[in-house]
């Protein structure tokens, strides 16, 4: 079966407890902007990236093995997967080098 | 024989030649090692120096900790070998699995770059051996993320194997939250792995070893360092020099 190629977004986020000064600085800086009844602020990362895989199942096991070794901190950091949608297909041998990449459109 | 020192260099590391002139201070001909390196035979310690390794991208230290030299790195500490990793060498061997816990930005989210105090936490480890418990050392600190975190039991853990190098603390020795820079669990400036035969420490040593430029507190440490190695290599001792 051909691999599917599959956009992927992670999002990492401080994990609950964990300080996250960013969110805090954010928060304080929000009153004086009119918008005092904003609340909870917490500033994490989004990765976006495209994986080769036969399926679904086996694109998230391999994104989530890339976050547990190195896209996150599990000591400090939570994250989670979300497959987007099937990519644009692979180009075939011989087609335009680089051809679409994360900038490409998604469906 | 005269004790070799390795400096691991990565791309962004910028102190590679203040801890080779604080090594040359204290009788060490220190030599650079580029990350690409496999092996460090022949060497008695290793130092990771301060900067920022791949320009801090994605988190300090992570990418560098994937860095060819760390499979060496890690045999070199399995084998019970002295490493030190300093600011960003810290956050590398955290993020290498090395030591524990992890750095976050600092709590006030401001780059802190000035002497503080730090106080001896552990009773005879390689890395304090030459200065008592409670001794209070100034170094100054350098950096964004040094904020210590590890869980509350592995703080007890820690605690309870003598494995916390360094706390920040006030000049006459007094820990607590006002002196606390970064916000670092426990006001910890520095840990060392089971073995405590790795240490990380977010102070640079190398940057207090001269009084004409910030004192020289921090060649306790490596002057700990070397008596250590000569203690286990069975040389002469520099505490007995």
């Amino acid at each position: 079966m051909e691999p599917v190629r599959f956009a992927v977004a992670v999002d990492v986020m401080p994990k609950e407890g964990i300080s996250d000064p960013q969110g805090q600085t954010i928060e304080r800086a929000l009153p004086s902007l009119g918008f005092a009844d904003l609340h909870g602020v917490r500033v994490g990362k989004r990765i976006e990236l495209t994986v080769e895989a036969p399926d679904a199942e086996t694109a998230e096991a391999i994104v989530r093995a890339a976050c547990v070794r190195f896209l996150a901190n599990t000591v400090i950091e939570d994250f989670r997967v979300s497959l987007v949608a099937a990519a644009p297909p692979v180009p075939s041998a011989g087609g335009p080098p680089g051809g679409p990449s994360g900038g490409g459109t998604r469906a | 024989m005269s004790t070799r020192v390795a400096i691991i260099v990565f791309p962004g590391s910028n102190c590679e030649q203040d801890v080779h002139h604080a090594l040359g201070l204290v009788g060490v001909r220190a030599e650079y090692v580029w990350h690409h390196a496999t092996d460090l035979g022949g060497f008695d310690a290793v130092v990771l120096p301060g900067g920022f390794s791949y320009g801090d991208y994605l988190r300090t230290g992570a990418i560098a900790a994937f860095s060819p030299v760390m499979s060496a790195v890690r045999h070199f500490a399995r084998d019970g070998g002295l490493v030190m990793g300093i600011c960003n060498g810290f956050q590398i061997l955290c993020e290498a699995g090395l030591l524990p816990g992890a750095l976050r930005w600092n709590a006030g989210l401001k780059f802190i770059c000035r002497p503080v105090s730090v106080r001896v936490e552990s009773e005879g480890s390689p890395f304090t051996c030459l200065a008592p418990v409670g001794r209070v050392l100034e170094i100054p600190i350098n950096h964004f993320q040094g904020n210590y975190y590890c869980s509350p039991r592995l703080l007890d853990e820690l605690e309870e194997q003598d494995r916390i190098a360094f706390r920040y603390c006030s000049p006459d020795g007094t820990v607590g939250p006002e002196w606390n820079p970064n916000g670092s669990v426990g006001g910890i400036a520095g840990v060392m792995s089971g073995g405590r035969n790795v240490l990380g420490m977010m102070p640079h040593p190398e940057r207090a070893v001269d009084p004409a430029v910030g004192g020289r507190d921090g060649r306790l440490i490596l002057e700990s360092m070397l008596a250590a190695l000569g203690r286990s290599t069975g040389g002469p001792s520099l505490r007995a020099g």
